[in-house]
């Protein structure tokens, strides 16, 4: 019986759903997180009676008879909104203000991109990312830096023992793409490019519409916590309705099974 | 075995049938745009020798509700709502106009304008093709309009507007792919007075209630259309008992 099987399609898509705000609400503290939702469209259509077919050795149908199948997730996509600014105050904490991904250099040596601009030195001094990933382009703070700064355009300086000038460290770069929500979220806080994602188009932060740097701050979760949670009733009221409409039919087959 | 077995027989398959309807309903009470189909039974009399005393029971051809579904604010720049009736055009699989109330568009990496299963969103000249943009902006009536990449707001430029058109509901068949096209296969025209609104989606317009109310009706229906089915083989049982000659 096929009313069974489409209230089963609804049950899976709620199900997508759920994981979907599930791992929205888990990120809710993630630096750089962006919320992803769940896209449904409903499925083909089976053409039951053809205009004109006959529904009885004497009788034609009228007009045609659509019989749809249920409904599927054809993606889950992501909002790139900016996530509010958390001020930390730490000199290697940075959030990006506007359009655009800070470059990461992965162990195997392609690149990814990430929001998440809360940065670490390594045993050799060089700029990573919280899991210990080089940012690039690649930049190196001497031991004996003092006051280093960030500026709104990406350039690194810092003041050098017995120097009065600061001394330029680098410039950090963004990298822009034309569709976001087309590249691949890793994990980690990191994406990789896509073909859906377009290729890369790298500048300095302020330049070619990608956003600025702004030091001491941190770039929040974009996943707003009470939309979250009235998505997460609402799914789940879909997905008891669908439960109702599999036991309903599952009672008319048992009714026809019982009593005929 | 009376005919009447089979006339039941029709009635339960309908109901059967129905009852996949309002499951696909409630299946797609999370799909942006969806229209809820309506499903309702007719009776077919059958003509031919004797009284016409039989009348089969078919579906009705489909009709889908054309209410509004509420409206979800969520921000985003590239989400539509259509306000009211009308339709957003854009490209089906086989390359011809085809029309749907789904309003999550996003822009594919040749810079087009696509909905969320990767159909091309069509304007006044085909598809919509977005230069690289600071922010964009959707009219009430569907003028899209930049910010081009790395300039300011006083260089607003006006790019396409989307093809929004507003046929007769009566003139327009689901096609097998979850998109609208009209019965004859031709175009509509553009409406200038289909409004839509950004920042918003249009949600399934199935009424919840509704879809258990019917569920529980159709289960109710198909049950006494098997009581039926049982009472024909009663009446049978009964007058063969009546005929059996060592009674």
């Amino acid at each position: 019986m096929e009313s069974l099987w489409v209230a089963k399609t609804g049950l899976d898509a709620q199900q997508t759903r759920m994981t979907v705000v599930a791992n929205n609400l888990a990120n809710v503290n993630t630096n750089g997180f962006k919320r992803g939702r769940a896209i449904f469209e409903d499925l083909l259509y089976q053409n039951i009676a053809q205009v004109g077919g006959a529904t009885t050795q004497n009788t034609e149908n009228p007009t045609g008879f659509n019989l749809g199948t249920g409904v599927r997730v054809i993606g889950t996509e992501k909002n790139f909104s900016q996530g509010s600014a958390l001020t930390t105050g730490n000199t290697l904490d940075v959030m990006i203000q506007g359009r655009g991904f800070l470059q990461v250099l992965q162990p195997d040596g392609s690149l990814a991109y990430t929001r998440d601009g809360s940065f670490k030195v390594d045993s050799e001094g060089r700029l990573v990312t919280a899991s210990g990933f080089e940012i690039q382009p690649s930049i190196t703070i001497p031991a004996d830096a003092q006051a280093l700064t960030i500026g709104l355009d990406g350039v690194i300086q810092a003041t050098l023992p017995g120097q009065t000038q600061p001394t330029s460290l680098g410039t950090l770069q963004l990298a822009d793409f034309i569709n976001p929500p087309g590249l691949q979220a890793k994990g980690q806080n990191l994406y990789v490019e896509t073909a859906a994602s377009g290729s890369p188009q790298v500048s300095d932060p302020g330049q070619q519409g990608v956003g600025t740097l702004i030091q001491g701050s941190l770039e929040t979760s974009n996943v707003n916590v009470v939309e979250e949670l009235v998505s997460m009733i609402e799914t789940q009221r879909a997905y008891e309705m669908n439960s109702k409409a599999i036991s309903t039919s599952d009672q008319m087959l048992q009714y026809l099974n019982n009593n005929l | 075995m009376d005919r009447m077995i089979y006339v039941a027989m029709s009635a339960a398959r309908s109901a059967q049938q129905a009852q996949t309807v309002t499951n696909h309903n409630i299946a797609n009470i999370s799909t942006n745009g969806f229209r809820a189909i309506r499903s309702a039974l007719d009776s077919a009399p059958v003509p031919g020798q004797g009284l016409p005393s039989r009348v089969n029971t078919v579906a009705q051809p489909e009709v889908w509700s054309t209410a509004q579904g509420a409206s979800l604010a969520t921000g985003r720049d590239l989400d539509i709502a259509i306000q009211g009736q009308g339709w957003l055009a854009v490209q089906g699989p086989d390359g011809e106009e085809a029309y749907t109330r789904a309003g999550n568009l996003r822009i594919n990496p040749n810079g087009l304008l696509e909905n969320a299963n990767g159909r091309l969103v069509l304007g006044n000249g085909g598809p919509i093709s977005l230069p690289p943009y600071e922010q964009v902006f959707l009219g009430e009536d569907g003028q899209i309009s930049i910010i081009p990449q790395g300039q300011t707001a006083e260089s607003l430029a006006q790019v396409d507007r989307l093809r929004l058109v507003n046929p007769p509901a009566e003139a327009l068949m689901r096609s097998g792919d979850a998109l609208f096209s009209l019965r004859d296969g031709s175009r509509a025209a553009p409406d200038p007075n289909v409004r839509i609104a950004s920042g918003q989606l249009e949600q399934s317009n199935v009424n919840p209630a509704g879809a258990l109310a019917d569920m529980i009706e159709m289960s109710r229906h198909y049950e006494m259309t098997i009581r039926a089915m049982n009472t024909a083989e009663e009446t049978d049982a009964a007058s063969a008992r009546l005929i059996r000659l060592n009674g």
